[in-house]
């Protein structure tokens, strides 16, 4: 090839002979080895894969539920393909999850929609449904900054396919924190009546962040891989502590926090979702997500 | 429901339009491909990823201001371009290709 030659740079090809717009996909898994690690309970491995992929495929469906209801076109394209970057790692996740454990019972798909609320392992943090667009954008702020740093220290971690599957999200999460940030930003630096409503907001999600960074029984089972939640917490803290200043927004004070300021540590995270302790509208989401998988169980499309 | 408690959820002002111009994978300089309603700059930025880079498509982005954009008007097209129809003498063509210039 004549690198002087734009035609032929042009016509070069990547990984495979098309140069129209949209080719060039990377496989996350290329050259990864997929059989579960020698001195891992693939039993455990399963269940932290599925703790993270709940998390992502629950709080997914709730942002699905925000497309057509965005204050702009724009707006509802950002949020769909949001909640479709998680649908992505969900999927991944969950297939990870079948293959280390098949007494699971399936694929992907199975776990998804045939599985029972009380087998679910998410975070309650992404179950209730967010009452304005303020407290939307707070809880996808909260959700990635969280995520996106346990997802980074996860990239190293003893699962190569886990750690293919987080790094991979990482750059999607800084995306999505990215996207949250600026209208937490927006909002809270804006008028008297935005600053209002984004305070609220975030006064609204405050309190469930605490779960979010307690250990659990899934992660305290597979000690070699899992991150230990409380120990992103520093990192968490001061992406929100730039976000919310340049927003001029005030970390909420927890009711049960007394004098210390927002997330203390001796904050009470109260049941967790990873403990499989989920609220009632748990079961309404999946309900309706489940709806049509249960109905034709067969059915391809 | 989401959203019930925040008004109709529309601006009250449209956001301002911008043209979205990307640059693809091969490509050697950025092509406009649509344009879109952002509040500021950095706004019209994330709509364009959001927009049209979602299939892998770009590599780079620019978004300008539609306001900035001057453009020649239809009324004024014959002045502006069918002058130019008839001056066969304009176009290279009565020269010799010489055999080492590829793609012409």
């Amino acid at each position: 090839m004549d690198d002087d030659n734009p035609y032929d740079l042009l016509a070069a090809a990547d990984e495979d002979g098309r140069w129209a717009f949209g080719t060039g996909f990377a496989d996350p898994f290329a050259g990864v080895d997929m059989a579960i690690p020698d001195g891992l309970d693939p039993a455990a491995l399963a269940r932290y894969c599925l703790a993270l992929a709940d998390d992502a495929l629950i709080y997914s469906h709730r942002l699905q539920e925000w497309v057509t209801h965005m204050p702009e076109l724009e707006e509802e394209t950002a949020i769909a393909n949001i909640a479709l970057d998680l649908l992505g790692q969900a999927r991944l996740l969950l297939s990870r999850a079948a293959a280390a454990d098949p007494s699971l019972g399936g694929d992907e798909d199975a776990l998804a929609f045939f599985r029972p609320p009380t087998l679910f392992l998410n975070a309650r943090f992404v179950e209730p449904t967010d009452r304005g667009f303020a407290a939307m954008v707070a809880r996808l702020l909260v959700f990635s900054a969280w995520r996106l740093e346990l997802c980074a220290a996860l990239r190293d971690c003893g699962d190569p396919v886990l750690a293919a599957i987080t790094a991979r999200s990482v750059s999607e999460l800084a995306y999505h924190r990215d996207y949250a940030a600026a209208w937490v930003v927006r909002l809270g630096d804006g008028t008297e009546l935005s600053h209002t409503r984004m305070r609220d907001g975030l006064a609204a999600v405050w309190p469930g962040t605490a779960e979010l960074f307690t250990a659990s029984a899934v992660e305290r089972a597979l000690p070699s891989v899992a991150v230990d939640p409380g120990a992103v917490r520093g990192a968490f803290d001061a992406v929100l502590d730039s976000v919310l200043a340049a927003a001029t927004l005030d970390r909420p004070v927890a009711p049960s926090a007394g004098l210390s300021a927002g997330l203390s540590a001796d904050q009470p995270a109260g049941p967790l979702g990873r403990d499989a302790s989920h609220t009632a509208d748990l079961t309404t989401l999946l309900t309706e997500m489940q709806s049509v998988a249960r109905a034709h169980p067969d059915a391809t499309w | 429901m989401p959203a019930s408690t925040e008004g109709d959820g529309t601006a009250a002002t449209p956001w301002p339009l911008f043209e979205v111009f990307l640059r693809g994978k091969r490509g050697l300089n950025h092509v406009h491909v649509g344009s879109l309603h952002a509040a500021d700059p950095q706004m019209a930025l994330h709509h364009a990823r959001d927009l049209y880079c979602r299939r892998n498509e770009g590599v780079s982005i620019w978004v300008v201001p539609s306001a900035a954009i001057t453009a020649s008007s239809p009324e004024e097209k014959d002045e502006f371009f069918a002058s130019a129809g008839d001056k066969v003498y304009r176009h290279p063509t009565f020269y010799k290709i010489p055999d080492d210039v590829p793609h012409m």
